[in-house]
């Protein structure tokens, strides 16, 4: 069934969209992150500008932490004080990408930065992640524990706050520059930023594992919320009809995901997220390298508007 | 002087036409306002019309028709992607200034035929004809038909389905009537159309009249689409609700206890 999508301007198959919404809320569901980046290449491959991609996928996320959220919260998993002072440096950091956003849109090198944040990002988290997951799993089989440290230059940093849920002790300056860093690529880059958050998380700020997800989930939510106003304010790029079918596949498959990530162990969970997140970079590189069949672009310019 | 040569170029084009007075055009096309719809696949429109002889007229003579058809006017640029650096980035480009979002060309048989290659270009007749205004720095001009920007920008709009041109489109039903199909794709952008339709004969411009239709997209996308531009604010926040309600639908729905 052909559907047109109003902002996107283009028709397209609404069970394909549903399908594609399913399979990465499957994914983001067994590994417990938002999947914008997965989500936005995708689009993008089936012909959708990279810039409503990105402002149409933000309320995808939205939708689908926000249901995560909510099952945390239950569980008592989200720490709200962390929450809070992370959300500070989140929502400075979207208003930030959303404007960049705007300025390369004019420019004409945002779908340029849009692959270039891609390929930095994804490469590098992937491979690390990857280089961790095998180290994890050649521990666990030679049997050693996995070294603990307590502290790192982090905890020398003034301006100290007790986060009660987490019973960790840090201070705020770390936390807010986190918050701004993931929602200015978020913003940019159409992804919720969990994959790269949760591994700062744990692994710089030393946030206990029962709370991170929870935690994380709730500044993805509210910067995706406010990235979602922002993009239909200043770009009028939000696809509402696209992102309303996304929504839907999206959160009936991070339902089936979940259930199938619990049956997965952590090592492996971890190694094949740094798989996929690797080679979603890798394809964004061979893009950018390979000469394209077409060098031209066509665009309305923006006075016209 | 530059001031002078449109009014000195009308005076020869009416001079050129003012003894042909014989020939009349009367055309109508079929559907004078194209609704589209969500579903809408694309359509064709059809141009009929006849070629009206009076006392003057002489006989025995061959008629040419060229129909042009352009759609709402627009700035549009062309980018063209180089290697720097070892990636393909965009790199120069090109204003087009006012130029039509649709641009169709039909004829009865090649343009070349029709007429000769300064005539083609007075007329218009023709992709490679058609004025195409760059900006080029500071100055406005169309350049050379074989111009890399201009020959990207017709290409990808042909591509797209919305710059055409036929030169078989045309067909005489009898020596003096004719029609042709105005093919609509789905990405035809709103507005009005202006249908251009020129006789000529013995390769010269005979006679002229011109016509219109309106295409208007109607159903729930098009209200998207203007909400989203127009109350752009409210739009944001009721995607966001949007948003939200299907997270919390969705964990009631499949909350596990």
């Amino acid at each position: 069934m052909q559907i047109y999508l109003p902002i996107a301007d283009l028709p397209v198959n609404i069970f394909l969209i549903l399908a594609m919404g399913a399979a990465v809320g499957f994914v983001s569901g067994m590994f417990g992150i938002g999947g914008g980046f997965l989500m936005t290449p995708l689009l993008i491959f089936i012909g959708i500008g990279p810039a409503v991609a990105v402002a149409s996928v933000a309320s995808h996320i939205a939708a689908s932490s926000f249901s995560g959220a909510i099952t945390y919260w239950r569980r008592r998993a989200i720490d709200p004080a962390l929450a809070a002072v992370l959300l500070t440096g989140g929502t400075v950091g979207t208003a930030l990408g959303v404007s960049t956003f705007t300025y390369l849109r004019a420019l004409g090198q945002l779908d340029l930065m849009i692959a270039l944040s891609y390929v930095v990002l994804l490469t590098t988290v992937g491979a690390a992640m990857l280089w961790e997951g095998f180290r994890a799993i050649l521990r666990t089989r030679r049997g050693v524990l996995p070294p603990r440290r307590t502290h790192n230059w982090v905890h020398a940093l003034p301006l100290k706050m007790r986060f009660k849920r987490s019973k960790i002790y840090l201070s705020i300056v770390p936390v807010v520059i986190v918050g701004i860093l993931i929602g200015f690529i978020g913003a940019i880059m159409g992804i919720g930023g969990g994959f790269i958050l949760v591994p700062i998380l744990i692994y710089l700020l030393r946030v206990p594992t029962s709370t991170v997800i929870g935690t994380s989930m709730v500044l993805t939510l509210v910067t995706m919320v406010f990235a979602t106003v922002l993009h239909a304010v200043t770009n009028h790029l939000v696809d509402a009809v696209l992102a309303l079918i996304l929504m839907i596949g999206g959160v009936t498959g991070a339902q089936f995901g979940a259930r199938a990530g619990q049956k997965i162990r952590g090592e492996q969970l971890r190694l094949l997220l740094g798989l996929l997140i690797l080679s979603v970079g890798i394809r964004f590189a061979v893009e950018l390298v390979l000469q394209p069949t077409e060098l031209f672009t066509i665009r309305q310019s923006e006075a016209a508007q | 002087m530059r001031r002078a040569l449109p009014a000195l170029m009308l005076i020869a084009v009416c001079a050129a036409c003012s003894p042909a007075r014989a020939e009349r055009l009367i055309v109508s096309v079929s559907n004078h306002r194209v609704t589209v719809t969500p579903n809408y696949s694309g359509e064709e429109l059809v141009l009929f019309g006849s070629v009206e002889k009076d006392a003057s007229t002489p006989a025995a003579r061959n008629y040419d028709l060229v129909v042009t058809v352009a759609g709402p006017r627009t700035d549009m640029v062309t980018r063209r992607k180089e290697r720097r650096f070892g990636i393909w980035i965009n790199s120069d480009y090109r204003q087009f200034l006012q130029v039509p979002t649709y641009l169709a060309l039909f004829a009865n048989r090649p343009f070349d035929d029709i007429a000769s290659a300064d005539v083609e270009r007075r007329q218009q007749l023709g992709l490679n004809n058609v004025l195409l205004t760059q900006r080029v720095g500071p100055d406005y001009a169309d350049v050379v038909p074989n111009d890399a920007f201009r020959k990207a920008f017709v290409r990808l709009q042909s591509e797209r389905g919305l710059y055409r041109e036929d030169t078989s489109a045309v067909t005489f039903l009898t020596p003096t009537l004719f029609r042709t199909g105005i093919p609509l794709p789905a990405q035809v952008p709103i507005g009005t159309y202006d249908v251009e339709i020129k006789l000529f004969a013995d390769g010269a411009l005979v006679a002229k009249t011109e016509s219109a239709f309106e295409i208007v997209k109607i159903g729930f996308e098009q209200f998207v689409a203007n909400t989203a531009l127009q109350n752009s604010f409210i739009y944001g926040l009721v995607t966001a609700a949007l948003a939200l309600m299907t997270g919390w639908m969705a964990s009631i729905v499949f909350r596990k206890d």
